[in-house]
């Protein structure tokens, strides 16, 4: 935000300027003398600390921000002890709403625009503005027209008085009592830095943090307040069995024995075809890989797919050459295919706008129906819903970029669930065509950790780690002890098998096929279909609501672990309250049945699947628990310190999209799998060539050993991750708030 | 004290009561006639030297050299925008709104002048919203100027294109500080920028911009006749030409009076103002509207010549807008300086906390201490209130905690209450003397 030199707080004397000069306006030359501490500034600060007290209430006792206001603060530390202002204060009602999510106390507002350039500067929303004059001067919507921006609750968080307050934690908590976790919003797949906080085991709070290359402290509403479900009443907080028809509450053991023994039962007589996994985009990546190791590792099945039929082909989505937000900033051009960010991806449109308003960085609209983006966008080229871009966009794009240098950044998710993803493909493979360009593509896939689901090879077709079935069948082999023979069915394809009675258990991974696929009929006629579902959710939703098994697990808030978002950045998520119930973790409930099936996972903490995701999954070698604790950034995979190294780990198993290989399914296609966009290929995977012997089951866990029993044996051992400090960022002690300014953000 | 009105600017409309705002009765009186004649020279920098000769200083308040203001203009950056401030909110000022309403030619001429020296094809106007009847003359104006093609596209055919924008204020005070006032002309709520950038920079809609006062530009087409030099030998020192007085306050004949630079105050209130209602004596006066500090009925005082720098560097006043606020010897002081505050309290924009705040708060003060509710310790608790304003403003020279000169205009009188009257008013708060 622009600086304002409102509130007067920072005057210092500037050597050869006459008067007092504010530091947040006054830029540094070379061999200026700032002095911040002679008896005039003193005098100065203290006076304008007053004039900042003479109207403020002072109900702090009462005020959602005492104990973390930097009034307050500044107040105890230089102001006065006692009023010399004896009048009668300025009054207003208190509070007033803005919006319905938002209440304004003027009584307490200071007046330094803090909110109201974030609405115009930042969101793009200017619905709050100052009115009347003198020491009336407050902040209000317009008549008739509330303060609804997707990012009002910024305003709230950048308040440095409790004059902005939100609806939803105000007098909640004191700052005092809450308990906090850095942590990563999951809401979607942009995966904005945030802390989460609790007061007496109940998430009240979501804070942005700021992620300079993700979301530069900021975080939409939807994430900020969509944290009450956490505890809701409805949620699901112990197993649950179908007895006679109806679910009933049983124990751990009972359910697990249940689902297993099903399983097993389907294994034996259908074979592994006949069992599927739908979702795994909404917990973490240590979730993903362990169902993942379950289903393909263990079951032997790929009929799984943690998208439901409303994303992209996992190969364009794990093959194409991936963008950094941070891309965006310095590209020679940005292209939107779809869909509206503000409405998918929220925070990902706050930098698009940036990039294109504030850093004059050339968009193309290329959404079939527009949206958010189109005021900043230097050239809007409509597409017909269905059609790919037109190769007169797709040229002239490429010119801009060429000419104005910098990479030519993709944005595709699916514009629409009405629209076959074909046009979207087809229109990423058009700009991947391209020569001379640095063609890089930011997917837009909005479920939260869809991103991290696909990489742990939670899709059709694919391993852990970016590579395919087939290129990484004998790695995989070797570490789980065997995989599918071939390629499984998507979404769409498991439920139509489940329709025809070919599906025998269905296990849903918080999956709501009901809702979310957009063939409601078919998802129907699935659910009707399918014999026996294992259902793996927080909540009864109408699909988990059909479970055979319902199996409740933790969620957001409760876990730790780490996810990925739609750059391939890793960050780790952390548990702030204790579970609700009995939920289990998915990567312990998936190692339960594991164990039930006769394979040990051997893990035994969370930290222990990152580590072996780190030694397993080409993509994410050296992305350890350690390491990604340590990273401030997070770590972007693959890690570049390890490209070398994934070769010579998996003895040339090369994965998708390597530094430097632009656009790269196309390997894919060559190598006999479905091209991109197309259906999945086959129904049954052909019988697994080899029955798998796993790991002798044990009545007991073994005593860890350290993670080298379950490193590669064929590989050079594990080498400390050697990080660049130009990559990964170390995490320092948390970042001290400046507090002798006010306005200045 | 035989003082006569030395009538430059006002002569047109002293000499045509009946018509000198028409286009006819402007074009009878010679109206347009500098205008063609600089077109037909054709010498922009020719008129920038009789400016920078001439010696004018802006008459807005701040007196800022004409000339020197239209030289930061950076070259080569064009649009580059003239800006007319004929917003005219000091308190007791009303010399604009009888320019604007009487001899609107005048100005439209001198907007051209200027425009033309500074190489501006677009000119706004922005006009107090209070002024009804000059909107109405200043449009009719210029309708008139365009359609006998002293405006528009190639001006008498000289090849320069001129349009004038008239734009009317809301009725903020503010809006007549130049940067509020830019803000104000691009629709955005008016308040004082940041500077740097200056206008001359980065003004209106980011372009160079000149703002200049209404009089100032009015001035512009007789400097252009008389020539810079013979201009310049009006006035006095620094303080050339003439200047409308705005005089009020407790004088038998308030009015505007135009005078040569130099004479007295004394000349002004007791001469062409015809002295103290009942023949009272001069308690003490604002010299160059509400925001400066005032001066005593003190014979001293009263024979100050009106020479800018004279009044600023000997007493710490200004000239200011040229208004001149008299008070007789039965007047409050106290119940004058909280009048003062209360508009200030009341235009302070609210951008800067010490305005914001302090200008309500010592309009607070100020109102227990007029109306028998003062304490002790109200005066010094004034003074200090104002130093956080001002630092400085009681022992000059100030410096100011704010964006503008606002907020320390309310403090003038603060300073001038200590200066001059702290006896009176120690006794009115119950400090024994
Ligand atoms: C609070 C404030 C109010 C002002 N009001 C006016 C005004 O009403 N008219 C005016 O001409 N100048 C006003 N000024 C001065 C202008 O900022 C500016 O200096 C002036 O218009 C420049 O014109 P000049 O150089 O021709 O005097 C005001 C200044 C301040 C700080
Ligand atoms: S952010 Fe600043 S201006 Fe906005 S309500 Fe809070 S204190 Fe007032
Ligand atoms: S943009 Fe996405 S990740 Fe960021 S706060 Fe919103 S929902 Fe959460
Ligand atoms: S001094 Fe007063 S009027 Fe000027 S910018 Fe500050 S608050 Fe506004
Ligand atoms: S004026 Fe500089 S921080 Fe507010």
């Amino acid at each position: 935000m622009k600086p304002v030199g409102m509130c007067r707080m920072c005057l210092v004397e500037v050597e050869g300027v006459r008067g007092f000069p504010p530091a947040c306006t006054t830029p540094v030359t070379d061999g200026m003398v700032v002095r911040t501490r002679t008896d005039a500034v003193e005098k100065i600060q203290e006076g304008v600390l007053e004039f900042l007290l003479i109207n403020h209430p002072l109900d702090c006792p009462v005020c959602d921000r005492g104990g973390e206001c930097p009034l307050q603060d500044q107040t105890l530390a230089f102001g006065p002890g006692e009023s010399r202002f004896v009048e009668e204060k300025r009054h207003y009602e208190k509070p007033i709403p803005l919006s319905n999510m938002i209440l304004l106390d003027r009584e307490r507002c200071i007046q330094c625009a803090r909110c109201t350039r974030f609405a115009e500067e930042i969101a793009g929303d200017p619905l709050i503005d100052f009115v009347s004059r003198g020491d009336r001067t407050q902040v209000l919507n317009f008549a008739e027209q509330p303060f609804e921006s997707y990012f009002s609750g910024n305003t709230v968080q950048i308040c440095p008085v409790g004059a902005l307050l939100a609806r939803h934690y105000r007098f909640k908590a004191r700052p005092w009592d809450l308990a906090t976790a850095e942590t990563s919003c999951t809401t979607c797949s942009v995966h904005c830095r945030g802390a989460v906080q609790s007061s007496s085991n109940r998430i009240v709070r979501l804070l942005g943090v700021d992620l300079d290359p993700v979301n530069h402290g900021w975080l939409c509403d939807k994430g900020r307040y969509g944290i009450d479900w956490v505890h809701a009443d409805d949620r699901v907080r112990e197993p649950h069995l179908r007895v006679g028809g109806e679910l009933r509450e049983v124990s751990w053991p009972e359910a697990l024995d249940a689902a297993a023994g099903e399983i097993r039962k389907v294994l034996r007589m259908h074979g592994p075809g006949a069992i599927a996994v739908l979702g795994g985009a909404r917990g973490t990546n240590e979730d993903a890989y362990a169902w993942a190791r379950l289903a393909k590792g263990v079951i032997g099945t790929d009929h799984v797919d943690c998208q439901m039929g409303d994303g992209l082909p996992a190969e364009v989505v794990l093959g194409v050459r991936r963008a950094e937000i941070d891309d965006c900033d310095r590209a020679g051009a940005i292209v939107v295919l779809g869909p509206d960010p503000r409405e998918e991806v929220p925070v990902l449109f706050l930098r698009l706008r940036r990039a294109a308003k504030d850093l004059g960085v050339p968009l193309f609209d290329c959404t079939p129906v527009g949206g958010s983006l189109a005021p900043y966008a230097a050239h809007v080229a409509r597409r017909v819903p269905g059609e790919p871009v037109g190769a007169d966009v797709v040229e002239l794009a490429a010119r801009t970029a060429r000419e104005r240098g910098g990479p030519l950044v993709v944005v595709a998710g699916r514009p629409s669930v009405a629209e076959a993803p074909d046009a979207t493909v087809r229109s990423i493979a058009a700009f991947g065509a391209l020569d001379g360009v640095d063609v890089r593509v930011l997917s837009a896939l909005r479920r939260g950790n869809v991103h991290g689901a696909l990489e742990m090879g939670l899709a059709p077709g694919f391993l852990p780690g970016r590579v395919t079935l087939d290129a990484g069948r004998e790695w995989f082999t070797q570490r789980w002890g065997g995989v599918p023979a071939g390629r499984g069915l998507d979404a769409d394809g498991i439920l139509r098998a489940a329709a025809e009675g070919r599906v025998h258990v269905l296990v849903l991974l918080g999956a709501d096929p009901l809702l979310d696929h957009p063939d409601a009929l078919l998802a129907r006629r699935a659910l009707e279909g399918v014999p026996f579902v294992v259902a793996v959710d927080a909540f009864r939703s109408e699909s988990a609501a059909r479970a055979d098994v319902f199996l409740p697990c933790t969620v957001w808030g409760e876990q730790n672990g780490t996810v990925t978002n739609l750059e391939g950045r890793v960050q780790r998520v952390a548990r702030r309250v204790a579970p609700e119930g009995t939920a289990m973790d998915d990567w312990r409930i998936a190692s339960e049945l594991a164990y039930r099936l006769g394979a040990d996972f051997d893990l035994a903490t969370v930290d222990e699947v990152t580590d072996e995701i780190a030694a397993v999954a080409p993509a994410a070698l050296g992305a350890t628990a350690a390491l990604v604790r340590r990273a401030r950034d997070g770590v972007v995979l693959p890690l570049r310190e390890h490209l070398g190294e994934i070769v010579v780990r998996t003895r040339g198993l090369s994965i998708l999209a390597e530094e430097g290989a632009g656009t790269s399914w196309d390997p894919i296609r060559a190598g006999g799998a479905a091209p991109a966009g197309a259906p999945a290929a086959s129904g049954e995977p052909a019988p697994r060539t080899r029955r798998r012997r796993p790991v002798p089951a044990r009545t007991r866990r073994r005593p860890r050993t350290r993670s080298s029993t379950r490193t590669p044996r064929a590989s050079a051992p594990p080498t400390r991750p050697r990080c660049t400090s130009g990559t990964v960022r170390q995490a320092g002690p948390p970042r001290p708030r400046v507090t002798r300014t006010l306005c200045a953000s | 004290m035989s003082v006569e009105e030395r009538r430059i600017v006002t002569r047109r409309l002293h000499e045509r009561p009946e018509d000198s705002w028409t286009i006819d009765g402007a074009l009878a009186s010679g109206a347009y006639r500098v205008w063609r004649e600089v077109l037909r020279t054709g010498d922009p920098a020719a008129v920038q030297e009789q400016v920078r000769l001439s010696g004018l200083r802006g008459r807005g308040g701040a007196g800022f050299p004409t000339a020197q203001k239209w030289s930061f203009l950076p070259e080569g950056r064009y649009p580059r925008y003239l800006v007319v401030n004929g917003d005219e909110g000091e308190p007791s000022t009303f010399k604009d709104r009888m320019l604007v309403e009487r001899d609107p030619h005048q100005l439209v001429e001198g907007i051209a002048i200027a425009s033309y020296a500074i190489g501006c094809n677009l000119a706004f106007v922005y006009l107090r919203g209070e002024f009804a009847l000059g909107y109405e003359r200043l449009t009719q104006a210029i309708a008139d100027a365009r359609s006998h093609g002293f405006l528009g596209r190639d001006v008498l055919g000289s090849g320069f294109d001129l349009d004038v924008v008239v734009h009317r204020g809301a009725g903020a005070y503010i809006c007549g500080e130049e940067t509020a006032l830019i803000e104000s002309l691009e629709g955005e709520r008016g308040m004082p920028r940041i500077r740097p950038p200056f206008p001359a920079v980065e003004g209106l809609y980011a372009k160079p911009t000149v703002v200049n006062n209404v009089e100032t530009l009015s001035t512009l087409p007789h400097i252009v006749e008389m020539g810079g030099e013979e201009y310049a030998k009006l006035g006095v020192n620094r303080s050339t030409g003439t200047r409308i007085f705005s005089v009020s306050g407790h004088v038998k004949r308030p009015g505007n009076y135009e005078v040569e630079l130099g004479v007295t105050f004394r000349d002004l209130v007791f001469g062409l103002a015809g002295g103290i209602r009942d023949d009272r004596a001069v308690k003490f006066f604002i010299p160059g509207g509400a925001s400066s500090q005032w001066l005593t009925g003190s014979d001293e005082h009263l024979d100050a010549p009106l020479d800018m720098d004279f009044v600023q560097q000997t007493y710490g006043v200004m000239l200011g807008s040229g208004a001149v606020m008299v008070f007789d010897d039965t007047t409050d002081p106290l119940l004058v300086a909280w009048r003062l505050a209360k508009f200030f309290a009341h235009e302070s924009c609210g951008k800067c906390t010490p305005c914001r705040e302090g200008t309500g708060w010592i309009e607070k003060v100020l109102y227990r201490m007029a109306h028998g509710m003062g304490r002790p310790e109200d005066l010094d608790l004034l003074f200090d209130v104002g130093d956080n304003i001002s630092p400085g403003v009681v022992n000059a020279p100030f410096t100011q905690t704010t964006i503008c000169p606002l907020g320390p205009s309310v403090v003038s009188s603060i300073a001038s209450l200590h200066r001059y009257f702290r006896d009176e008013v120690q006794a009115r708060v119950g400090v024994s003397a």
